[in-house]
């Protein structure tokens, strides 16, 4: 169990710089995840906290006592890779044995053959290989022990890394991608496996991954990452409600959010594309400012009112529940994109005008650089309330 | 290994060559065993054949045995062979994984004297490394036949490209395990090398095994010589050319390889086939 504190990391490979000053603090215990693309540098600060990289700049501290010089083995981490990066030539008892042989035989006890005459040898191989597979049993994979990793199928070599980890207790466990080489049904499995993990260990997991369905469902708090920075650092509902940059709000949500460019004709008002939409921003009039509406924050008008946005229909999706309609806006450069509940939208048709009414307290606004907006509380709750 | 049948002329013009160059890749060795055959007037007779009209197998063999000490021979070169062969998997895998996988100033201009090291031929230092021998007092030793060899710049070369295709994840988990560098090389590396290990075993033991150019610079004596300089002791002017124990000789010297090559297939195809699925 430990607390982990990341301070001012910075890492460059040649000429790009992969991580620029990250900063950040882990509870005891915590579930945090570092969420971003690939190539934001989630991995190489994963590598960095496991002592496998060396930062530029920076320290990194555990419970409190730094860690920067320490070699890995020394730092009480464990982490289990994307490839899961198992022995191919060894047992799975053997494989999650070695953390333990490692530690407690001595590099005499650990020759073959003769290492096994020494004094106590046999004894503390006993031991491990008891432990060995009490954690692979609590992992279910003890009728596997005596396999290799080729031949077990990926759900398999992920539970025997997972073992490997936990067999000697470490303070911290790392993820690195852990299920993405798994396919969809197990990944949904293996997610909820690693939640439960998590509770009964009650240690601290950092858990690296592109997939923010991973990141939402498992984690105590999301670190959301762009390009070397940390963008946020909050518990999964407040990434997606309250984004602090306009980023984390296109990288979180899916469908994506839709953004139109607009300019506050009032403070009470903003002119999005041709149309007046009454959103409070409390900025001078003839500022330029986004508009963020997320898919859910639309909902269906059967004919045109004031305040609400006309849009050809351009596909309609069925997902039983729900309809994803994209639609083109005069004005807009992307689709967008509503989320209608099926019960609610009659069946639309393909190049059909579809009105699109507004939640206006569910819109997110940010300023041209991407900075948020805070919302300003909404005067009216609803657009149709005010035509 | 393709996919698509090949057409019939195709496939027989496929085997025709595949049965010339092998026929002819096998003709000494079958006139090696044939002459190890044959008394001494039949070797020089002038016509063709395989089989000898009077049988004199058994007079050839007893005197590649007992008029040299052949199975001395045998122990010296299966000792040599075995001490080379150790210590070049000894200096060479962790001289490969540096170059694989650690990140070190000046690493590819080490690598690049690997490379450099590969294309000169061993005859040309032989000379260097016999005033060496004669330096430091081991010529006409085990020693002498051993110490040019323990350094395979081919040895490194291979192991650095299989160690290259092991993933950069498997050395950071053995890292994480607590493996130090030299175990990970051992524990990790070594036996995930293993087709490149039998490979380079192969070649490093017949290239050793039939080295006969350094053992006739080194040593002098005759308990030292390995097989390939020993059997030259049928090929002297005192003997003659005794060309039927020679080559009966000869056919010993190479019946050992050819038994542990053909033991040593299954797991060379086994290991490379492991090696292409990983």
């Amino acid at each position: 169990m430990a607390s982990l504190s990341i301070a001012g990391i910075t890492k460059g490979f040649e000429a790009t710089q992969v991580l620029k000053g990250v900063s950040l603090d882990i509870r005891d215990g915590e579930f945090l995840t570092l969420l971003g693309p690939s190539g934001c540098g989630k991995s190489t600060l994963l590598r960095i906290l496991a002592g496998l990289e060396i930062q530029d700049g920076g320290t990194i501290s555990i419970d409190d006592r730094v860690v920067d010089d320490l070699h890995p083995k020394k730092r009480d981490v464990a982490m289990v890779f994307q490839s899961y990066a198992l022995y191919p030539h060894m047992t799975v008892r053997d494989n999650i044995s070695v953390p333990l042989k490692m530690r407690r035989l001595s590099s005499w006890q650990r020759l073959p053959l003769f290492g096994r005459c020494l004094p106590n040898s046999a004894r503390i191989r006993k031991e491990i290989a008891g432990e060995a597979g009490k954690v692979a049993k609590s992992v279910g994979i003890e009728h596997l022990l005596d396999r290799k990793p080729g031949q077990l199928s990926g759900g398999q070599r992920q539970r025997v890394a997972v073992a490997r980890a936990m067999v000697r207790h470490p303070a911290v466990f790392l993820m690195d991608e852990p299920l993405s080489n798994l396919d969809a049904k197990l990944r949904v499995q293996m997610r909820a496996e690693i939640k439960e993990l998590h509770r009964r260990l009650g240690v601290t997991f950092i858990y690296v991954t592109h997939d923010q369905a991973e990141a939402m469902t498992l984690s105590d708090r999301v670190a959301v990452m762009l390009d070397g920075e940390l963008l946020q650092v909050a518990p999964p509902d407040a990434i997606y409600a309250e984004p602090n940059d306009r980023r984390v709000a296109e990288f979180i949500g899916s469908p994506k959010i839709n953004l139109l460019d607009a300019v506050v004709r009032t403070p009470e008002t903003i002119d999005v594309a041709g149309a007046t939409l009454p959103v409070p921003t409390g900025c001078e009039p003839g500022t330029n400012i986004v508009l963020g509406i997320r898919p859910e924050a639309f909902h269906y008008v059967d004919r045109f009112a004031p305040g609400t946005l006309g849009a050809r229909v351009h596909l309609v999706e069925h997902l039983g529940s729900d309809l994803f309609v994209h639609c083109d806006f005069p004005g807009a450069g992307a689709p967008l994109i509503a989320r209608l509940a099926t019960d609610r939208a009659p069946s639309l048709s393909i190049g059909e005008t579809v009105h699109l009414g507004i939640d206006a307290s569910r819109v997110l606004l940010f300023r041209p650089d991407g900075s948020r907006l805070p919302n300003r509380e909404a005067t009216v709750t609803t657009l149709r309330g005010r035509a | 290994m393709s996919a698509h049948r090949l057409s019939l002329p195709a496939r027989l013009t496929r085997h025709a060559v595949l049965i010339v160059t092998g026929g002819m890749m096998l003709l000494p060795f079958v006139w090696m065993i044939s002459l190890s055959l044959k008394p001494p007037g039949e070797i020089f007779h002038g016509g063709f054949s395989l089989l000898p009209d009077r049988w004199n197998a058994w007079e050839n063999y007893t005197t590649a045995l007992t008029a040299a000490p052949l199975p001395r021979f045998m122990l010296n070169g299966v000792a040599v062979c075995a001490a080379i062969l150790a210590l070049q998997i000894l200096f060479c895998a962790p001289a490969a994984y540096a170059l694989a996988k650690l990140n070190f100033r000046g690493r590819e201009v080490v690598f690049g004297l690997v490379l450099v090291a590969l294309l000169i031929p061993h005859q040309v230092l032989a000379l260097p490394l016999f005033i060496l021998g004669y330096q430091l007092g081991l010529l006409n030793s085990y020693a002498a036949l051993i110490f040019p060899f323990v350094v395979s710049p081919f040895g490194i070369f291979l192991f650095r490209q299989f160690f290259k295709g092991i993933p950069d994840d498997i050395v950071h988990a053995a890292r994480l395990d607590g493996l130090s560098e030299f175990s990970i090389v051992w524990r990790i590396m070594l036996p995930m090398a293993m087709p490149a290990v039998i490979a380079f075993s192969i070649f490093s033991v017949v290239a050793h095994w039939n080295d006969l150019f350094w053992p006739l610079i080194a040593v002098r004596q005759e308990e030292l010589m390995p097989p390939s300089l020993g059997i030259m002791a049928f090929k002297n002017e005192e003997a003659g050319n005794d060309y039927g124990p020679l080559m009966a000789g000869a056919s010993l010297v190479v019946a050992p390889l050819l038994i542990a090559f053909l033991c040593a297939q299954r797991w060379f195809i086994e290991g490379l086939t492991a090696g292409a699925t990983k």
